[in-house]
């Protein structure tokens, strides 16, 4: 069973492209659409690796990041954040609050891959 | 209406509010009452010395009490003195000026109004890259759906041996998301393309109502001393209907009528005689105001912030706030500035007394922008409304008055330093901040 990725993302079609994506390459793939209870979600499936959307419905992403990094469990959990902004103070603010990645959209699928491959290698 | 008739209207309302009685006027102007009688009803013409006169009797500008041109002329060159105070611009020779030399003072005035209009218009741009929430999300769907295309285009691409349900559930994703990138790009070019007509893209249904609000002065004297029933319903109609001009919007328009039913029903509760004669006892001071007229404070605040020129409140700012801190009123002061787009700073009493509802604050405050005046302000948060059922907690708003303290105010003791708002404010280490300063942030 490949490595396990949650993807948290509100865009419907970009959830379904990504999903495949990663089914593809192996990874067992879950995906979550608003921010409210995404805090919930990462507890219920404890993924190796999260994928977060910034801007959100209910929670912004980088709420959702500070709250990951203050908790034990997740403190060390790889995080892609991507965002459609992609201004040098938005990736400042991304990895102050602790992303392991910044990604902006529009991205290719390769991008995501190789992303994902180098913060939980397999 | 002609100028004469509006003249004599103006004498007649400014005795009123003076509270004094036409046949004392007329003995200190050296006419008979029934002359001054003739002139306050528009059946004599009036100028020149006498209208000097009878202003001084009523202890006013003669300015106030003429309609059109020259007065129009003369509150521009004020505003251009009040604008650069450091220029030492002579107040009591601004009169003298404008009528010694009229094509001079003219242009000076054109000149003011042309500078604040283009102030008006590179604050609206400037501001609008980083507060325009219009804008800001019909950018991010247009990249989300961009996002949403390319990936599965990508997967079209490059994927070999792809199963014939996935390729044509693929293919209709990217035939909903390019119809829906079609009709946001569309909508984004339009509501660009409309920006550059700029007085009417750039105006909010908010700035509508204060384009309105300041065309009276934010007085309205049609609703003074009206009796209760339907007339007042009948003159809010139309006096909408006469601003039309300013109120394009049918947002503007809703706003308008909700600020002149609070208005009138303000003036039923506080008739203005009734007021103004409390005033003179009390002063400007809103909480000895609402003590001896035995009201709220928030009343009287909009009410001191409404009186006409001349009643004796003297400047008078105010500010108003919903629960969630958006400002829905905004009527300047001089040296006070105020924000025109985003919140304003988180400093101000107005946003603590929403902390602390029902509970009056009164602070002297010190801004940090402009001339840094200094300014006695007054602030409550009170309930406005609940949402339907009678038990449910109340919908606050919070409501702030400002007062200019001249330099000599003994009453200053340690003003709170305050801002604008934070992109425009240079205290860096504010607890309060919530997004970095263009002052220090490269600019």
């Amino acid at each position: 069973m490949g490595k396990h990725v949650l993807v948290i993302e509100d865009e419907p079609n970009i959830i379904e492209a990504i999903s495949f994506i990663l089914m593809r390459d192996g990874w067992t793939v879950d995906t979550h659409s608003n921010g409210h209870d995404a805090l919930d979600a990462v507890a219920a499936r404890a993924p190796d690796l999260v994928i977060l959307d910034v801007m959100l419905p209910g929670r912004s992403g980088y709420d959702i990041l500070t709250d990951l990094r203050a908790a034990p469990e997740t403190r060390d959990l790889p995080v892609l954040m991507l965002t459609a902004r992609g201004q040098a103070k938005d990736r400042e603010l991304a990895e102050r609050l602790g992303a392991s990645r910044f990604m902006t959209k529009p991205f290719s699928n390769a991008e995501v891959l190789d992303a994902l491959r180098a913060l939980v290698p397999s | 209406m002609p100028q004469r008739q509006l003249v004599g209207a103006r004498i007649r309302e400014r005795r009123m509010i003076a509270d004094l009685r036409q046949s004392e006027v007329a003995r200190r102007a050296g006419i008979s009452a029934s002359y001054l009688n003739l002139i306050e009803h528009n059946r004599r013409r009036i100028g020149g010395k006498l209208l000097l006169d009878i202003a001084q009797v009523l202890g006013v500008e003669p300015a106030s009490l003429s309609e059109g041109a020259e007065a129009a002329l003369i509150t521009l060159l004020r505003e251009a003195r009040a604008a650069d105070p450091m220029a030492g611009a002579e107040a009591e020779a601004l009169e003298d000026f404008a009528g010694r030399f009229p094509g001079w003072a003219r242009l000076l005035a054109g000149r003011h109004r042309r500078a604040v209009d283009l102030e008006h218009t590179v604050e609206t741009l400037t501001d609008r890259l980083a507060h325009d929430p219009h804008l800001a999300a019909a950018l991010h769907d247009m990249l989300s759906t961009v996002t949403a295309i390319r990936a599965t285009a990508g997967i079209l691409a490059d994927t070999r041996e792809l199963e014939p349900e996935w390729r044509d559930r693929f293919h209709r994703n990217i035939n909903e998301d390019s119809a829906r990138l079609a009709n946001s790009s569309q909508a984004l070019v339009s509501y660009l393309d409309a920006a550059g007509e700029t007085d009417a893209a750039l105006s909010s249904p908010q700035e509508e109502l204060e384009a309105f609000l300041n065309a009276h002065g934010y007085h309205f004297d049609a609703l003074e001393n009206l009796p209760e029933g339907a007339v007042g319903t009948d003159r809010i109609g139309a006096m909408l209907e006469e601003g039309q001009e300013r109120l394009h919007s049918a947002s503007a328009q809703a706003m308008a009528r909700a600020y002149l039913e609070r208005y009138l029903q303000d003036a039923r509760r506080l008739p203005l005689r009734q007021f103004i004669k409390a005033l003179r006892r009390t002063g400007p001071d809103p909480a000895a105001l609402s003590q001896l007229l035995d009201t709220d404070l928030a009343a009287v605040m909009r009410r001191l912030a409404t009186l006409p020129e001349g009643a004796g409140a003297g400047p008078v700012g105010m500010v108003s706030c919903d629960a969630s801190g958006t400002l829905i009123l905004r009527k300047p002061l001089p040296g006070f500035a105020l924000p025109r787009f985003g919140a304003a700073c988180p400093l101000w009493p107005l946003f603590q007394a929403l902390s602390r509802p029902l509970s009056p604050i009164r602070q002297v405050v010190r801004q940090s922008a402009r001339e840094g005046g200094v300014f006695l302000t007054y602030a409550v948060a009170q309930p406005c409304a609940r949402r339907g059922d009678p038990l449910s907690d109340p919908l606050y708003e919070a409501h702030m008055m400002m007062l200019p303290l001249d330099g000599d105010a003994h009453d200053k003791g340690d003003p709170l330093e305050l801002g604008v708002n934070c992109r425009i404010c240079p205290r860096e280490s504010c607890a309060g901040r919530r997004e970095p300063s263009i002052l220090t942030d490269g600019f």
